[in-house]
């Protein structure tokens, strides 16, 4: 190619792009002199760890950072050779949607949920072309239809909460690139999906963007993500671009030490060398349990819903079992049933050899102190107002230890997760994610419980943060005997920590065994099409290398 | 939506059903003989005889009941103990007024306050804003008298445009009618301005912040666009139950501002009543305000499901 032809080819070059905080010059950069080039045809992934400034990097492009609070103060970013830090909002709005297009992480709020999807999509042909109803409807049929939308006329009339998530990700998708622009933002927009729907809707991605040459800058946080779509990647850290390079390079011989790092934590879909078999007591049992919703509305029809049905699940001291199944499988449900944050309508759970399905809220209260759950969002299950001491101390005090023994103990359970002692005075909102989700733990472990169920408590986290938290769980374990239930979505999590795993769909358990046999052999269809979808399940992340290489 | 109307309809009669049995009972187990407190301080043993009598007073309370309910729902709401009319008919006569000046406030304080608030959450954190807050404080913690007489003093008596007092039915025309009504409805919209700015303000800013406005804003599509088609229709659920309320208020609350412009309205009918104790038009009165805020939930409930689609029962 020559230095001409390439020069044509560029659709977005930022150069030394500065962004930061308020608008004095001085302030804080959130963004450092950042220099990315995405060409036509081509898919540019962005990835980095919370905070690293990958998403205002591309709503800095789109022009929609929130006016005053965040400020471009140098560096250009110029699509297909015009500049638009210094463009007008007029001129902006002018080019969105039609040269650049931007989809967004969370399909469920990104649509607005009070006008039919088919108009929103309408609102882009109304805006930016002189197309009469008729045509107008005309095109977005059609679009739809090239999104992969089944029944177009159907959900054309249809508000967003009628939808799936991938769905919903659909009409977005058909939002963008109905004016076919020149230039995709898309800013993670499979994280909030299951696996099956994330698969599908890359592949989408990937084909329309052949067939239309568009250039796509595609941010997220999934190196498996990044191994499935990008032609080249960006490492980016703190605001600061870390490397950039063609695929291959980056996984394979990454140059940073902070890319190596990356590559490193992310766990292995290959499960860890399993464990002796132990024959200590089982903890926990799960019989038929069941869980069914039912919906009454005054004057109306009872309405039936199984969240969960005929589950059973066995637990043995110092062991993990993983449930792992898709948004809507029921392994929440399960979790709360056996914690008893929700009552189960049948089955029966016995804990430390007690039936406590049935038990009053008040007989069960002994129990309790038993079996701790683990919440997934860290920034959520802690109270903002109540010291980290505090909050640990609050069950052992409920249980009728002396406060000071209580605050001692949890000043020992921080050190036990790593957490400096003095930690027992300060408030969540002073730690990060990772440090929150290890109070979390620590508060579970305040009762020293025979059983910590873990529902998603891994989920939120960046993948290095991730990696330690798994690490402290699996020292826990072993320390203390504990068992743990962990409940989560990512196959390559249950992998790592589970000895079995049990696959949970529609409610019900459809394959269960050791980890090793259920994620190398699936029995299930269910299972193998989870596996497949698994995303970069070619790639071994952390010795640089394709799976292939590493059977040999 | 018509089996939905029809559910609500139903589901309002047992509500209105209680709201009589203690209207009913309000009188029968007030402390003391009802045919005593109705006939006052100075009546004979055979007027009280009379009254019992008349009244129904001496068959059983249930027997009663179902009397009382049979008349009340074929229109008899009894007879002023004072006046000795009707009190049906002095209802009737005291309607135009109130609901004409609620219904002319509400409109008034939403064609002034939506596009306030709506500016100031646009805006917000700007001196537009603080402007917009700031009128709204003074409009929340001025008297209502003090803004009527303000008002009378500029408009009625110094610039002599309207009359200072006073009521003239719709059916005498539209211009002696119209000209009494505007200062006691701008009098009212003050509050009602206020409360509907603020509130519209807190669910602009809510709705701003959400990731459909963003999404609309990568579209490329106008400000106004943005601000009218996707926001405001997302932030007008809690806005028009302020509304709501506020209408029900506005029908049977007004006292102040009926007595600064001597309007002939059922504020000061209920206050009159209270005060003479005069117990039918009371029993009536509530069972009205009732009805009214009954029938105002109700559309209000209905206006939620014309705006949000995933709001179904």
């Amino acid at each position: 190619m020559t230095a001409l032809q390439e020069m044509k080819s560029i659709i977005l070059d930022i150069d030394n792009l500065v962004v930061g905080l308020g608008k004095n010059p001085s302030g804080q950069r959130i963004i450092d002199g950042v220099s990315l080039q995405v060409h036509e045809g081509e898919t540019l992934c962005v990835v980095g760890e919370s905070g690293s400034g990958k998403s205002v990097t591309s709503l800095t492009v789109m022009g929609l950072l929130q006016k005053g609070a965040l400020v471009p103060s140098g560096g250009s970013v110029k699509l297909v050779g015009e500049e638009l830090l210094t463009a007008t909002d007029k001129r902006l709005r002018q080019l969105r949607a039609t040269r650049m297009a931007m989809i967004f992480q969370e399909p469920m709020t990104a649509l607005n949920p009070v006008v039919p999807v088919g108009r929103q999509i309408d609102e882009v042909l109304r805006a930016h072309t002189d197309l009469d109803a008729r045509a107008r409807r005309q095109k977005i049929l059609a679009m739809m239809e090239h999104v992969r939308l089944p029944d177009v006329e159907r959900i054309f009339a249809s508000y967003p909460h009628r939808l799936s998530g991938g769905q919903r990700q659909r009409i977005m998708i058909a939002m963008a690139l109905v004016l076919e622009p020149k230039l995709l933002i898309a800013d993670e927009p499979t994280t909030a999906l299951d696996v099956t729907t994330q698969k599908q809707i890359l592949t989408l991605i990937r084909d329309l963007q052949r067939d239309h040459g568009t250039a796509v800058l595609f941010i997220t946080h999934d190196m498996g993500v990044v191994a499935e779509i990008a032609d080249r990647v960006a490492v980016m850290r703190h605001g600061r671009l870390v490397e950039t390079g063609p695929l291959d390079s980056i996984l394979r011989t990454p140059t940073m030490e902070y890319t190596r790092n990356l590559l490193s934590s992310v766990p292995s879909l290959v499960p860890r060398a399993p464990r002796v078999e132990t024959d200590e007591p089982v903890v926990l049992e799960a019989n038929e349990l069941g869980k069914v919703y039912r919906e009454r509305s005054f004057l109306g029809k009872a309405r039936e819903v199984a969240a969960a049905k005929d589950v059973t699940l066995t637990l043995r001291k110092g062991r993990t079992l993983g449930i792992v199944g898709e948004s809507g499988s029921g392994k929440s449900t399960v979790a709360r049933c056996i914690v008893r944050l929700i009552d189960p309508t049948s089955g029966g759970v016995r804990l430390a050899g007690r039936e406590i399905s049935e038990l009053s809220r008040r007989l069960l209260q002994p129990h309790r102190k038993k079996i701790q759950i683990i919440f997934q969002d860290p920034y959520r299950s802690l109270n903002p107002r109540v010291t980290v001491g505090e909050t640990i101390a609050e069950g052992p005090i409920n249980y009728g230890m002396p406060r000071a023994e209580a605050l001692a103990k949890a000043r020992d359970l921080l050190e036990l997760v790593d957490l400096p002692a003095d930690a027992v005075s300060r408030y969540p909102h002073q730690f990060s994610g990772g440090q929150r989700q290890r109070i979390a733990i620590a508060r579970a472990l305040a009762l020293d419980p025979d059983v910590l169920v873990a529902d998603e408590a891994v989920s939120a986290l960046d993948v290095s943060v991730q990696a330690q938290v798994l690490e402290l769980l699996d020292e826990i374990q072993k320390r203390l005997g504990i068992a743990l239930l962990f409940i989560t979505h990512d196959l390559r999590v249950a992998a790592q920590i589970c000895d079995d795993v049990a696959v949970m769909q529609h409610g019900r358990i459809v394959e269960q065994g050791p980890a090793a046999q259920v994620l190398t052999h699936p029995q299930q269809a269910y299972t193998r099409a989870l596996l497949d979808a698994a995303p970069g399940r070619g790639w071994d992340f952390a010795n640089f290398r394709p799976v292939e290489v590493a059977a040999e | 939506m018509l089996g939905y109307l029809l559910r609500r309809i139903l589901a309002a009669i047992p509500v209105m059903g209680v709201v009589a049995l203690f209207v009913f009972l309000l009188l029968r187990l007030t402390p003391g003989d009802p045919a005593a407190i109705l006939a006052g301080d100075n009546a004979t043993p055979e007027q009280l005889e009379r009254i019992r009598t008349s009244l129904g007073l001496n068959e059983p309370l249930y027997t009663q009941f179902f009397t009382w309910i049979g008349k009340l729902l074929q229109g008899d709401l009894g007879v002023s103990l004072i006046s000795n009319v009707p009190v049906l008919k002095m209802i009737s006569q005291r309607v135009e007024p109130s609901i004409s000046i609620a219904l002319s406030t509400i409109i008034l304080a939403i064609v002034v306050a939506v596009p306030l608030g709506v500016i100031a959450a646009w805006k917000h954190g700007t001196w537009i804003d603080r402007f917009v807050m700031g009128l709204s404080v003074i409009g929340f913690s001025v008297p209502v008298f003090v803004i009527g007489y303000v008002l009378i003093q500029i408009f009625a008596i110094d610039l002599r445009w309207v009359p200072v007092q006073g009521f003239r039915s719709i059916t005498a025309g539209f211009g002696p009618f119209f000209e009494r009504i505007i200062l006691p409805t701008c009098t009212l919209s003050f509050i009602y301005v206020a409360l509907i700015a603020r509130m519209t303000r807190a669910a602009m800013l809510d709705v701003l912040g959400e990731d459909y406005v963003r999404t609309a804003r990568a579209k490329g599509i106008s400000e106004t666009g943005v601000l009218l088609r996707h926001a405001l229709r997302n932030a007008a659920v809690p806005v028009i139950t302020v509304i709501g309320t506020g209408f029900a208020l506005l029908i049977s609350g007004v006292v102040v501002t009926e007595s600064v412009f001597n309007l002939p309205g059922i504020g000061r009918l209920t206050v009159d009543a209270v005060l003479a104790r005069d117990y039918p038009v009371i029993q009536a009165m509530i069972l009205l305000t009732s009805l009214i805020y009954v029938t105002v939930n109700l559309l209000i409930d209905v206006a939620y499901t014309l705006l949000d689609p995933r709001i179904r029962y």
